[in-house]
């Protein structure tokens, strides 16, 4: 009885606090991530040699370090240049940088597996190239990436929680608070988790929907 | 020299140290996950069944939840309520195996199942018992598909690794932090720490690569088709 009491009049209020502030880090980070990410994958792939250069170091780098060290790069080591960011922002544009560099990699690979057929025949009809790109290669390309950028935006859900690390108080930040406060630690961190499982398996299920929805019959991604 | 430059250099003994512990933390975790994994893989593809679900329960688990929670969940929260006294860096260790475990698994259930069935039973007409075919016919060959999936799951654990640095385990991030609030060079500190974490992922993925090329099996390969 006192545990529910505790978990109705002190946990559940601020993990619903917490529960927002995430999902107010989550949805521009994935937005301006995927975003990003796209550009990037147009650049590595229809870029000239230097542009699709840069863009494949940017990859490299924000693939190759971990995210935390990045989100303390924007937190703590910006400062150094005398910029300051607030914790919210510097989270949104560690999360946004980090999350594009991976999608870029699932875009770029479905760039490439459209034919090359299809950018001579829409050159034929008279297509520019940046016209060709947006409206005739990436809508389908962004078909067959879907799933590999489904898989990063539960990712990026997840890693939302390093948000806490440079203080920006989400989720996991006010279940340590709670549970620092009340020794409950299993019993906070195990709703924490269950809000977790909550946001990622309904991310799921909303990506499959999304999948079946932009399915175009007859452009199936077969594998010849 | 510039200030910056001297306080790396002061630095990188120290994180050097750390990059040996975080290399234990990521070999200690994937070593642990790769003994759990492997049997939940063969459970979940041969396995009775009611014993698939399960292990289908425990992937959804391990992978909806974040590491940090995880890593605070074990570390304050049942190790305090079942009274075991554990280190972090033993937390850390099997809280990163448990999570690599459901990812693995993962990758080794795509090998198992890429393989002709033909061979089970080919195995089973030479009398081999099932267990036996697994251990002996199936499980060879699917480790060998599995090294370039499981070289991208080495870069996600080390870099995960970091994370730990939540519960105090000295690996490089929390030495670079360290340090970074004693001498106030933040930024040249964090870029040295991003060097040696692409300098690690880069070893690992080249050893793993050599790894694979080392045991491959030439004529039972997929790179030809």
């Amino acid at each position: 009885m006192e545990e529910w009491l505790y978990i109705q009049n002190e946990a559940a209020p601020a993990l619903f606090r917490g529960f927002w502030v995430s999902v107010q880090l989550i949805i521009p980070s994935a937005t301006l991530g995927l975003l990003l990410g796209i550009l990037v994958g147009i650049l590595r792939v229809f870029g000239n040699r230097a542009v699709s250069a840069a863009a494949n170091l940017y990859v490299t780098l924000f693939r190759g370090i971990p995210l935390i060290v990045q989100l303390f790069v924007w937190y703590f080591g910006l400062p150094y240049w005398n910029i300051y960011l607030t914790p919210f922002t510097a989270a949104i544009l560690g999360f946004s940088l980090c999350s594009a560099a991976y999608h870029s990699e699932y875009i770029r690979g479905a760039l490439l597996s459209i034919k090359r057929g299809q950018m001579l025949a829409a050159h034929s009809l008279g297509f520019t190239r940046t016209q060709t790109i947006f409206s005739v290669i990436l809508p389908q390309a962004m078909r067959r990436a879907l799933p590999g950028c489904g898989n990063e935006i539960i990712y990026l859900i997840k890693y939302s929680s390093l948000a806490y690390m440079i203080t920006c108080i989400e989720l996991t930040g006010e279940g340590k608070i709670l549970a620092s406060d009340s020794f409950k630690f299993t019993e906070v961190f195990l709703l924490v988790g269950a809000c977790y499982l909550v946001m990622t398996t309904l991310a799921t299920l909303l990506l499959q929907a999304l999948e079946a929805r932009l399915r175009l019959p007859g452009f199936e991604h077969r594998s010849f | 020299m510039p200030e910056s430059l001297l306080a790396v250099l002061d630095a990188l003994p120290y994180l050097l140290e750390g990059s040996f512990i975080t290399l234990v933390v990521v070999l200690g975790a994937m070593g642990f996950g790769f003994c759990l994994a492997v049997p939940l893989a063969v459970a979940q593809v041969y396995g009775p069944r009611w014993l698939r679900p399960l292990v289908a329960l425990y992937v959804w688990f391990f992978r909806g939840i974040p590491l940090l929670v995880f890593l605070f969940l074990f570390y304050f929260g049942l190790c305090t309520a079942l009274d075991i006294n554990l280190s972090a860096f033993t937390v850390a260790v099997v809280v990163l195996g448990l999570i690599s475990a459901a990812y693995q698994s993962q990758i080794f259930r795509g090998a198992i199942m890429s393989l002709p069935e033909g061979q089970l039973k080919a195995a089973r007409a030479l009398g081999m018992s099932d267990a036996k075919a697994i251990l002996f016919i199936i499980l060879p060959q699917a480790l060998r598909l599995s090294i370039p999936g499981w070289s991208n799951e080495y870069s996600i654990i080390l870099k995960d690794s970091a994370v730990t640095y939540a519960l105090g385990v000295a690996e490089i991030m929390a030495r670079t932090h360290f340090v970074a609030t004693r001498t106030y060079q933040h930024m040249p500190l964090y870029a040295a720490a991003g060097a040696i974490f692409l300098v690690l992922t880069w070893l690992g993925i080249r050893g793993l690569r050599y790894l694979e090329e080392k045991v491959r099996i030439p004529g039972y390969s997929h790179h030809e088709f």
